[in-house]
């Protein structure tokens, strides 16, 4: 069993007058993914990260630059991850499949490295 | 914070109509576009985060919570606002302490909102179609195909009718108690408009004209159980509207297609609207004022009997023609009256109606079944397949296709 972060990018395109209908049936789309997820006893945790805001720090020379970012080449923004259990990607894919977050953006899966296991 | 995802239905669209009410009570009417822009963001926000962080407690009050508070963000750029910042926050938090705001009791920023949405002064289709979106919750999207209307339509006409409301709109306030019945009577004209447009199902998204017709009955049912306008001609509407409804799921066979009142399987009717209607019904008898409600929920009264007595609804036609008179209802008279004294004379008042009805499809089922019933089987051919080529869903084409055949 490996740890695994789901990453949920996506540029608030397709959001754009949503009516308040649509948006609760949206957001009850999400609960019940994340309701299955839970179930399968696979969850871990999730979280919501503050869109249009962030830092980005880089040493120049000695001195430490602080940029706003990162998102400044791009207008995608990570919208928030959940952390979840799996034996493998292959289960993860599985799992996520059916999230409806496709339907605005991209997941992105990265296991989370064990340093009690290397 | 829970786990579980359960929201009531309805609660963004109802909870979008609250909220805007409110601001806009507070703020004024010419702040709608205002109230409307916070409270789509709250939405937003909403689906940002609670996907992640889980559905809140009180969902209705963060919405409004996040919704004020970008409100009043968005306020303190105008300098105007300085001075009245104190009293507006004050009304906001007052509203928000009440904690009956959100229960299911329709309030007086709803009752001002409705009544603001209807404002004589605007075209029926304006008041309509603002009345879907500020006291129903309705996207633009969502009321475009409601209405059969393109969105850019729509949304050219809900500019329109907030851009007259902000120039004319001094108040928000209740009407005085003598101005009140004039606003009620055009509020009670669009909630029926809206119910007519669900229940007359000639083309369109079936799903949202059902909820036309459920958010007709439920602004009734709201209006009723209000002390300013708890009126007897109110519960005739609701009365009306129940014993309609009743009969809604039972319009149409298991193939989709239409069905005649005598050709439908009355087991299948909706006691509890039916049990309903007539409770309101009963409460529409009190007071001295007869409205086309009341002869209309009559009628739908005398319908539920088998047989229909007919001679007592073509009485009651008589007077709906002579309080109310259009040509939709002189057509349904007409129905009445080839009941009660042979085809030949309901095909001889329906006929001249056709000169005002020609694009309005059941006139070409009536024409066709009582041209049938007096014989004359050519001629109801004709009609029928007049009705399957102005018919814009495909049940009713076929409808009219098989009437056609016969």
């Amino acid at each position: 069993m490996a740890k695994y972060l789901l990453l949920l990018r996506g540029d608030g395109h397709g959001l754009d007058n949503l009516s308040p209908e649509q948006i609760q049936n949206l957001i009850a789309r999400y609960g019940a993914w994340s309701e299955k997820l839970r179930k399968t006893g696979k969850y871990v945790a999730s979280d919501k990260l503050r869109d249009h805001q962030g830092r980005v720090l880089r040493r120049d020379d000695s001195k430490i630059v602080v940029m706003d970012g990162p998102y400044t080449e791009t207008k995608e923004i990570l919208g928030g991850y959940f952390a979840i259990e799996a034996d493998n990607y292959d289960e993860v894919i599985d799992l996520v499949r059916d999230c409806p977050h496709f339907d605005f953006g991209t997941v992105e899966i990265r296991e989370v490295e064990d340093m009690r296991r290397p | 914070m829970s786990d579980v995802p359960a929201l009531v239905d309805h609660l963004f669209r109802r909870n979008a109509a609250r909220i805007t009410a409110t601001l806009t009570r507070v703020l004024g009417a010419d702040r709608l576009d205002l109230a409307e822009d916070v409270v789509q963001e709250a939405m937003a926000t909403a689906l940002a985060q609670w996907p992640f962080g889980g559905v809140p407690d009180d969902p209705a009050a963060w919405l409004f919570r996040v919704a004020r508070n970008r409100a009043i963000d968005r306020l303190r750029r105008d300098t105007n606002f300085r001075e009245k910042e104190r009293a507006i926050v004050d009304a906001f938090t007052a509203r928000a302490e009440t904690g009956g705001r959100f229960s299911h009791e329709l309030e007086d920023d709803d009752l001002q909102m409705m009544l603001m949405c209807c404002d004589p002064q605007l075209p029926p289709e304006s008041r309509l179609a603002l009345t879907l979106k500020c006291v129903c919750g309705f996207g633009v999207d969502e009321i475009a195909r409601a209405l059969l209307a393109k969105p850019e339509a729509i949304a050219q006409r809900l500019v329109r009718a907030k851009r007259f409301l902000r120039e004319n709109t001094i108040e928000l306030e209740l009407p005085s108690r003598d101005e009140l019945p004039r606003r009620l009577d055009s509020l009670l004209d669009v909630v029926y408009l809206m119910f007519n447009e669900g229940y007359s199902a000639t083309a369109g998204d079936d799903l949202v004209r059902r909820d036309l017709v459920e958010e007709a009955i439920r602004l009734t049912e709201e209006l009723t159980a209000h002390e300013a306008t708890s009126l007897p001609k109110i519960h005739a509407l609701a009365a009306l509207m129940h014993l309609q409804r009743a009969r809604l799921a039972v319009r149409v066979d298991a193939a989709g297609d239409m069905l005649l009142l005598d050709e439908q399987d009355r087991s299948q009717w909706d006691g509890d609207a039916i049990a309903r209607g007539l409770q309101h019904f009963g409460l529409a008898a009190a007071g001295d004022e007869l409205t086309r409600f009341h002869i209309e929920a009559a009628i739908a009264v005398e319908h539920l009997n088998e047989p229909a007595n007919w001679p007592h609804i073509l009485g009651l036609y008589d007077d709906l023609m002579q309080i109310a008179p259009s040509p939709v209802v002189a057509l349904n008279r007409a129905v009445a009256l080839a009941m009660v004294e042979g085809p030949e004379h309901g095909l001889a008042a329906a006929i001249p109606l056709a000169n005002d009805l020609r694009d309005y499809i059941p006139l070409y089922s009536t024409l066709g079944e009582l041209s049938r019933r007096a014989g004359d089987t050519e001629r109801a051919r004709e009609h029928f397949l007049h009705g399957a080529a102005l018919a814009k869903t495909l049940p009713l084409k076929r409808w009219f296709e098989k009437q056609a055949m016969r």
